[in-house]
């Protein structure tokens, strides 16, 4: 804008003529102060007919309140919560709910329409009071204040007034030696690179813990596998469980591609790759058994199975890690290793 | 208390009358049952032929020029030896097969073919190769362990299928279909038969009970409603996020703008 009012003092700015000393251009067709609009009529206002309808619309309002309400009470004991019946929970929540609802409703849609179309429509302008106070109050603030100093000696008495400040810094230190202590106690990347899988451990089915023979896994099929003894953990299982947890499929041999590092990790064609998305760490199992693709439901990041779990769509930064398995004398498959890599998502730490 | 009884029976005067009555009845019945056909498809090796001969005829005019003349396969669809029984009977039951139009997935649409038709194509099919049958009617009544199969149903099926099986997307076109109000033995069938890009459940990864559990799962949510009330299609955080920011979100600003509007 080029021009504004010399000050936002409505009075002066109804001046035009007077310019403001900065502005070096001198423009006349400032626009004035148009100050409140003329009063706005209501219908209610103009026409007694429509003033009482509006009295009658309110009081129905009202009633259809006083209505809800009842009706709530009544479904309450009408439709009663019967335990083991989910219908009957429904059915209570339901009448319930619509009975406050109007109940509620009816006040408060009633009480606006009250004040919007009856009470009395003037606009008016609220001055602001003045922030400061006037010179008794201050002079009063300031004797109460010197008084109280000389009463309780707080300037007098420094050796109380120091050891009091003192204290007060001190009240806080428990509680940084308290907080600091609610941080892991050892180092957490150590226990972000290990899982319960070792060598020898049995694949076992999520949730019954039962070893999987090598045998059951049919081309086709994806299991869902937890280490065995997640399941008689006493501490910690469900953190085991996160870091754990396996998808084991079977794909047919020619269908798999492993490169010669590898490819002795798998058995048969039957695979075992971390459930954990390299991307944030949501499981990963919607598992197609003819494409070989494994799809994140959060992000929808997609890993090939047949290709070492590569990604081939979406945010994930790096294949899922693979579990090397094997079979034990009984047929039993068994983990050959832990995971070679951490499973999850990247932090700081991580070295890859 | 028996053993008098029969004592009685053995000796009885018209025990060898009834006997020949029982032989005669016997040899008439099984010869009106083999002429008779297929109506007691099961009960003769003469029947279970013509079955499997009516199946053939049906799959030759409706199936085999995807499949092949003797169910091999072809570019355009894929072998159905030893697929068994139990595929056919999903595949067909379920309207999937056959395919109105090739597409990333076989969508169910209306049945094509009568339950005895189908019973002839998944009998010809069963006769290529072995594969999965039928299973026992217990293991597919729906009155197994509901929260046992809640349980596996949420380890094994609710990634795919959505935890209240209302069914998500999967790649490229390609979905984990809804599970609600099917036929058990439809439910039974794709566990075993692992159809499209469905994963095999063999039963030693789920047991038939294990099965049966799941099915009473599906089940206890058809027969039973959402006890929050209005569920949204259950398809979680999309549906009410979109609700709550559509419709609750924009009620709130119209009553605001409400509100503060001038009463005429």
């Amino acid at each position: 804008m080029a021009q504004r009012p010399p000050s936002s003092d409505l009075v002066t700015s109804e001046m035009p003529e007077e310019n403001d000393p900065g502005t070096a251009v001198v423009t006349s067709n400032s626009v004035s102060n148009p100050g409140l609009e003329p009063e706005h009529q209501r219908v209610t206002d103009l026409d007694p007919r429509e003033e009482k309808k509006a009295e009658r619309r309110i009081a129905l309002f009202f009633t259809l309140s006083i209505v809800g309400s009842l009706i709530a009470a009544v479904a309450y004991v009408v439709f009663p919560i019967i335990p083991g019946d989910m219908r009957s929970v429904r059915l209570n929540n339901m009448f319930v709910g619509l009975g406050l609802a109007v109940g509620l409703l009816g006040v408060g849609i009633g009480a606006v329409n009250w004040a919007k179309s009856l009470m009395h429509g003037h606009e008016l302008v609220e001055e602001r009071h003045p922030t400061r106070g006037d010179e008794e109050t201050r002079k009063t603030a300031v004797e109460m204040f010197s008084q109280a100093n000389k009463e309780s000696g707080f300037t007098r008495r420094s050796l109380v007034r120091n050891t009091l400040v003192g204290a007060l810094i001190a009240t806080p230190i428990p509680a940084v030696v308290l907080f600091r202590d609610l941080a892991p106690a050892k180092d957490p990347i150590a226990l972000m690179k290990q899982t319960m899988w070792a060598e020898g451990v049995r694949l076992a089915k999520d949730p019954s813990g039962v070893p999987i023979k090598a045998s059951e896994v049919t081309i086709g099929s994806a299991f869902h596998v937890v280490p065995e003894g997640l399941m008689e953990l006493e501490k910690h299982r469900l953190e085991e469980k996160a870091k754990a947890a396996v998808l084991l499929m079977r794909l047919p041999v020619d269908e798999l591609n492993e490169s010669a590092e590898r490819a002795s990790w798998s058995y048969q064609g039957i695979v075992a790759y971390s459930k954990i998305c390299t991307h944030v760490g949501c499981p990963v199992a919607l598992y197609e058994q003819q494409t070989h693709h494994l799809l994140c439901p959060c992000h929808q990041s997609e890993f090939d199975v047949a290709n070492e779990c590569e990604v081939i769509f979406g945010p994930a930064a790096r294949p899922l890690p693979q579990l090397p398995i094997t079979i034990d004398a009984e047929g039993y498959l068994v983990a050959q290793s832990d995971f070679t890599e951490p499973v999850g998502p990247s932090f700081w730490e991580r070295e890859l | 208390m028996s053993k008098p009884s029969r004592h009685t029976g053995r000796r009885h005067p018209l025990m060898g009358v009834l006997l020949l009555v029982v032989g005669l009845f016997a040899t008439g019945g099984a010869y009106a049952a083999t002429s008779a056909g297929i109506a007691h498809a099961e009960t003769t090796p003469l029947a279970a032929e013509a079955l499997v001969n009516e199946g053939e005829k049906l799959f030759m005019a409706n199936c085999a020029s995807c499949h092949g003349m003797s169910g091999e396969g072809s570019e355009a669809g894929p072998s159905v030896i030893g697929v068994g029984a139990l595929s056919v009977d999903f595949q067909v039951g379920t309207g999937r097969m056959p395919m109105a139009a090739s597409g990333p997935q076989a969508a169910v649409k209306p049945v094509q073919f009568t339950q005895p038709q189908t019973d002839a194509m998944a009998a010809w099919v069963a006769s290529l190769a072995p594969g999965p049958g039928l299973p026992d009617p217990q293991y597919y009544d729906a009155e197994g362990d509901v929260a046992n199969g809640a349980e596996l149903f949420r380890v094994n099926c609710a990634m795919c299928h959505n935890v209240a099986g209302a069914g998500g997307a999967l790649t490229e076109g390609k979905y984990a279909p809804h599970l609600r109000d099917l036929q058990p033995i439809h439910v039974y069938a794709a566990m075993v038969t692992g159809p499209q890009n469905m994963p095999v459940f063999n039963d030693m990864n789920l047991s038939p009970e294990e099965k049966n559990d799941v099915i009473s799962y599906l089940n206890y949510m058809d027969e039973n409603p959402s006890v929050g009330g209005f569920s949204l299609g259950s398809l979680g955080p999309v549906s009410e996020g979109l609700f709550i920011w559509l419709i609750g979100l924009g009620g709130l600003i119209a009553v605001a703008i409400w509100l503060t509007a001038r009463s005429n």
